[in-house]
């Protein structure tokens, strides 16, 4: 083990680290923006309405990330209409295309945990929301959405989690992020096994801190779903309910 | 009891499911200050009835009036009508509280948040007034101790009390209660049925739909009584309960007064 190789090079790990930790929270921002639409939409009744986002879903859960990467990247350059037009300033870059590819994968996914989540809606909130005289988008905001985000935290977490390992991909694009900076060390020393133990250990990290992250999240947002008496005093759920006053 | 402006008047509802007709055509008048008790065996359709009054099920046909005010509706050949108006029924809904017999409280809010969402977020009452508001419907069915806890931590019977206060926070013109005990246990009805005597001695209007046979004899100043999606029998309850007209109805009454 030649430690010293690391130490060496923890500036460009740093870099790198960065490069993730940005790429990930945007594409994670920008995916979660596009998720809620889209899942709105695909847990729609009315069929023609579902149908574009659930083929949206499925082709982007039913293709590999890097696969997708490589189409946003090396396949639009193909097109001379995409390096003739405006956007060619951002399909020349690695980075925006990484984003983008990250940002429609984790978008696809987090759709289809909060569809799950949607469905699963008691119909009598829903009920006792309609007959207060709240309107539609008011119980979505209200009623129907929170209760859904609530219920798809755990599994958001994971998708969280993932997103981030998948991020790793994004070395293979010549971007510098965290793996890719474990590249250069691997290239320019040839210590496979400390650069790569290296990378490894800084997405230990941040996985553990995604975690942390997630179980206070959970303790704030799922006081409702646990047993009482881990909330307060242990006087509440199976006590007989007198009238009080 | 004197005659006062009517709070509610229902003619000639008409529902079917697919091709189950539910109600044949049900009229019903609430007085102000009224508690008129529905009663019914199972699949009579009582429950619908209730559900047509607000629109959580679209009549057929038929015509409902809150305080003089027809919910406007377009009616379609063997379909169920449709509202012209969302905003309309919107805010008449705003006016008739309803009580669920499942509850139906939101599981994500404390029972305080609870009761301050529909103020807050439809009547737009500034939250502090809410809230003010919300600590006296607490006090009024013994719930204000429980305010922060959330619905999954209560009983069936706190469960159903603060789903009474929620409704109560919205200065309801007329409460409409669903089967309001029919899922609590035997020992939890009479902390419900408590509140609603209370609620019905302030002489607030209510529709109430339900199997307590006691409740509707002494609480209720009309009774009536479905069968097969028509009023089979209907009148105050002295009357109505020592002498029966329609057998059904005795058939009924004997069944349940055991």
């Amino acid at each position: 083990m030649d430690i010293g190789v690391i130490i060496e090079n923890l500036p460009l790990y740093f870099k790198g680290l960065w490069v993730t930790i940005q790429l990930v929270t945007l594409a994670l921002i920008c995916g979660l923006l596009l998720a809620v639409p889209l899942a709105l939409a695909a847990s729609s009744r009315n069929t023609f309405m579902a149908l574009l986002p659930k083929a949206y879903i499925y082709f982007f859960r039913g293709t590999p990330l890097l696969v997708q990467m490589y189409i946003i990247y090396y396949g639009m350059a193909q097109f001379e209409g995409v390096r003739e037009s405006f956007i060619w300033v951002v399909f020349q870059e690695a980075y925006w295309c990484a984003l983008i590819a990250f940002s429609f994968n984790t978008a696809a996914y987090t759709a289809e945990i909060l569809r799950g989540s949607i469905e699963q809606t008691a119909f009598g909130e829903i009920e006792a929301a309609k007959a207060c005289g709240m309107s539609t988008p008011t119980m979505y905001r209200r009623i129907l959405l929170p209760g859904a985000f609530r219920r798809a935290l755990p599994a958001y977490g994971n998708e969280v989690i993932f997103m981030l390992h998948g991020s790793a991909l994004a070395g293979v694009i010549t971007i510098v992020d965290l793996f890719g900076a474990a590249r250069i060390v691997n290239s320019r020393h040839f210590v496979p096994f400390e650069s790569y133990i290296a990378a490894g250990f800084f997405y230990l990290c941040m996985t553990f801190m995604i975690v942390w992250l997630f179980k206070l999240w959970e303790k704030r947002w799922h006081a409702h779903l646990r047993p009482r008496e881990s909330v307060a005093g242990k006087d509440a759920a199976l006590a007989p309910g007198g009238v009080s006053d | 009891m004197a005659e006062s402006e009517p709070a509610l008047v229902v003619e000639d509802i008409h529902k079917s499911f697919g091709n189950v007709d539910v109600l044949k055509g049900i009229s019903l008048v609430a007085r102000e200050h009224e508690v008129v008790s529905i009663l019914g065996s199972s699949g009579s359709g009582k429950s619908t009835f209730l559900r047509c009054i607000n629109l959580l099920e679209t009549p057929n046909r038929g015509k409902v009036y809150v305080h003089g005010e027809l919910i406007r509706m377009r009616e379609r050949d063997g379909r169920e009508a449709v509202p012209e108006d969302r905003r309309q029924v919107e805010r008449i809904r705003s006016k008739l509280g309803m009580v669920f017999q499942q509850f139906n409280l939101w599981a994500h809010m404390t029972v305080m948040e609870n009761v301050i969402e529909a103020p807050v977020h439809v009547l737009k009452v500034p939250k502090a007034e809410a809230l003010e508001r919300a600590e006296q419907v607490l006090h009024k069915v013994g719930m204000y101790e429980r305010k922060d806890y959330y619905p999954a931590h209560l009983s069936g019977g706190q469960q159903q009390r603060a789903a009474i206060a929620r409704a109560l926070a919205m200065e309801p013109e007329l409460m409409l209660f669903d089967e309001p005990t029919s899922a609590l246990d035997p020992e939890l009805v009479g902390e419900v049925l408590k509140v609603m005597r209370s609620l019905a001695e302030e002489g607030r209007t209510m529709l109430v739909v339900t199997h307590e046979m006691g409740f509707a004899k002494d609480v209720s100043n009309h009774v009536i009584f479905l069968h097969q999606g028509l009023v089979e029998e209907s009148g105050v309850p002295d009357q109505v309960f020592s002498q029966p007209k329609s057998t059904r109805f005795r058939q009924f009454l004997a069944g349940t007064l055991k």
